[in-house]
């Protein structure tokens, strides 16, 4: 469960949010500046709220009132940027045990060879991150990211440097996982069509949440133009 | 006509690059071929030769430490904290490198020489700095800074955020982060930088005769010992001066080979 309660000025941004996820999958969606990525860098601990409070499962992230802000390392989110992110100078296998420092070595690389072949690119270990697909590289980032054991998951534009045909494939397996895991999880996102891997949608229009539900709701009740825009059937 | 033009201006580039060149090369050129090979093995055999290379090493072995390790802290903070003191760190860190080197020499005295405003206090409590080989190191180390630093920041600047912010969400601390991600993503232009810097040093005259003095085998340097042979000897200053470009060529090779991506030596000063 994830409580969000927070402001934030930047800028000309004056962002409040209010929002709750349970296990469930919640797309953020929103025009350009609205500020869904500032909402990432305030969750991820990058920046800090002016005021409000954060918690994930009973573990206060940030608590303005309290004085209580947790470094970013102490969160335990799993985060996947736009381009994933995989260090350039480790191997695949060195992506994924950069993040299991505490395990003894042995047992760092056996967790690490498990959550690659649960996404099926156990045989890419000692690839460079260079030498990968673009859907190679998500999945190495969600195995990075998963054999952590993260209370919740932050995705950022997870398929906008696919091609189309990956970005399709990807999206039905990134569906499946999300099931399967079973982690709250918020997807920041342009594309419409990522709508089928929410549980809920929710609409951030200049720095508030205007609205929630699904795409049928959303679609039925749209409370702005952005809204109408971004439920438009396809074929319309 | 415009052919005309177009082969006109095809000329003037070569003929300026032609120019330029020979007039860069010519130098280098006159050092190696006119001495002698007998001349050369004479000028090593100059007494002045075997302190003052031991001394150069070691001395800009020295700074070039302190350099790096402090300079990479301070490019670090500089290239992660943009804001107005990391601009004024920033021109701080350049400064040096406009201020000619016997100005940096008289700042030096005057701010660690036995009436300079840090150097008196050191003397009442029985360190002298002038005059010795710290202030060999320290006029090394003054003037080399900006040449790793603006390197380093650059190097920096090229990181990509979201690559340590993934590393803090996978739990390393920030120190981690700098060690694991930030010096090996960074290295070829650090080591670019520590080469550049490093050539500095082994050149530097002005600040190091006016702080530290020219005493043989405690304050005379490659450079200064070159100046003291073409007093008697030029002879003797050639074969010095064949060594030097020959250590600093050696050194140049073997960082880059060490660090094939890096950029060459100097293109960071600009592109920063």
């Amino acid at each position: 469960m994830v409580e969000i309660g927070i402001a934030r000025r930047i800028g000309p941004l004056d962002l409040r949010i209010d929002l709750s996820l349970k296990r469930e999958t919640v797309l953020l969606v929103g025009p350009n500046g609205a500020g869904k990525t500032t909402l990432l860098r305030l969750l991820l601990g990058v920046l800090s709220p002016d005021e409000g409070r954060i918690a994930l499962d009973g573990l206060t992230l940030f608590d303005a009132g309290k004085g209580i802000d947790l470094a970013i390392e102490e969160r335990e989110l799993g985060y996947l940027p736009q381009d994933y992110a995989l260090f350039p100078n480790l191997d695949v296998i060195g992506n994924v045990t950069f993040g299991l420092a505490r395990l003894r070595r042995v047992d760092r690389v056996r967790r690490a060879t498990d959550w690659l072949e649960r996404f099926g690119v156990a045989h890419l270990s000692r690839r460079s991150p260079g030498a990968l697909s673009g859907g190679e590289r998500q999945r190495v980032a969600l195995a990075r990211a998963l054999a952590r054991s993260p209370r919740a998951l932050l995705l950022d534009e997870p398929f906008a440097s696919l091609d189309p045909v990956a970005r399709r494939e990807l999206r039905v397996s990134m569906g499946a996982w999300l099931r399967d895991w079973q982690l709250p999880a918020l997807i920041v996102s342009h594309d419409p069509a990522d709508a089928v891997l929410a549980d809920r949608i929710a609409v951030v229009e200049r720095g508030r949440v205007v609205q929630q539900g699904t795409l049928a709701e959303l679609r039925g009740a749209a409370a702005s133009r952005f809204v109408s825009g971004f439920t438009l059937e396809p074929d319309q | 006509m415009k052919l005309h033009v177009a082969s006109a201006w095809s000329a003037a580039q070569l003929a300026g690059s032609a120019l330029l060149g020979l007039f860069l090369l010519f130098p280098l050129l006159g050092l190696f071929v006119t001495l002698s090979w007998d001349d050369f093995l004479g000028g090593l055999r100059n007494p002045l030769l075997g302190p003052a290379l031991r001394l150069s090493l070691l001395t800009t072995a020295t700074s070039l430490v302190f350099v790096v390790v402090l300079g990479s802290l301070f490019a670090w903070r500089v290239a992660r904290n943009p804001g107005r003191l990391s601009r004024a760190l920033e021109t701080i860190a350049q400064l040096p490198a406009v201020i000619p080197p016997a100005v940096a020499g008289v700042g030096l005295l005057l701010a660690f020489g036995r009436r300079g405003l840090l150097g008196a206090w050191l003397d009442r409590h029985g360190i002298a700095l002038a005059f010795t080989t710290p202030a060999v190191v320290m006029a090394e180390a003054f003037v080399s800074a900006p040449f790793f630093v603006q390197s380093a920041i650059a190097a920096f600047r090229r990181v990509d955020e979201n690559l340590l912010v993934v590393a803090r969400t996978l739990g390393a601390s920030p120190f981690r982060t700098f060690l694991r991600v930030g010096l090996p993503l960074a290295a070829p232009g650090l080591v670019a930088g520590a080469a550049m810097s490093w050539a500095r040093a082994v050149g530097e005259f002005g600040a190091t005769l006016l702080f530290a003095g020219n005493l043989t085998g405690r304050t005379q340097t490659m450079p200064l010992a070159v100046y003291t042979a073409m007093e008697s000897d030029l002879r003797a200053a050639q074969a010095l001066s064949l060594i030097l470009v020959t250590i600093a060529f050696a050194l140049l090779f073997v960082l880059r080979r060490m660090a094939p991506g890096a950029p060459l030596p100097g293109t960071e000063l600009r592109g920063g």
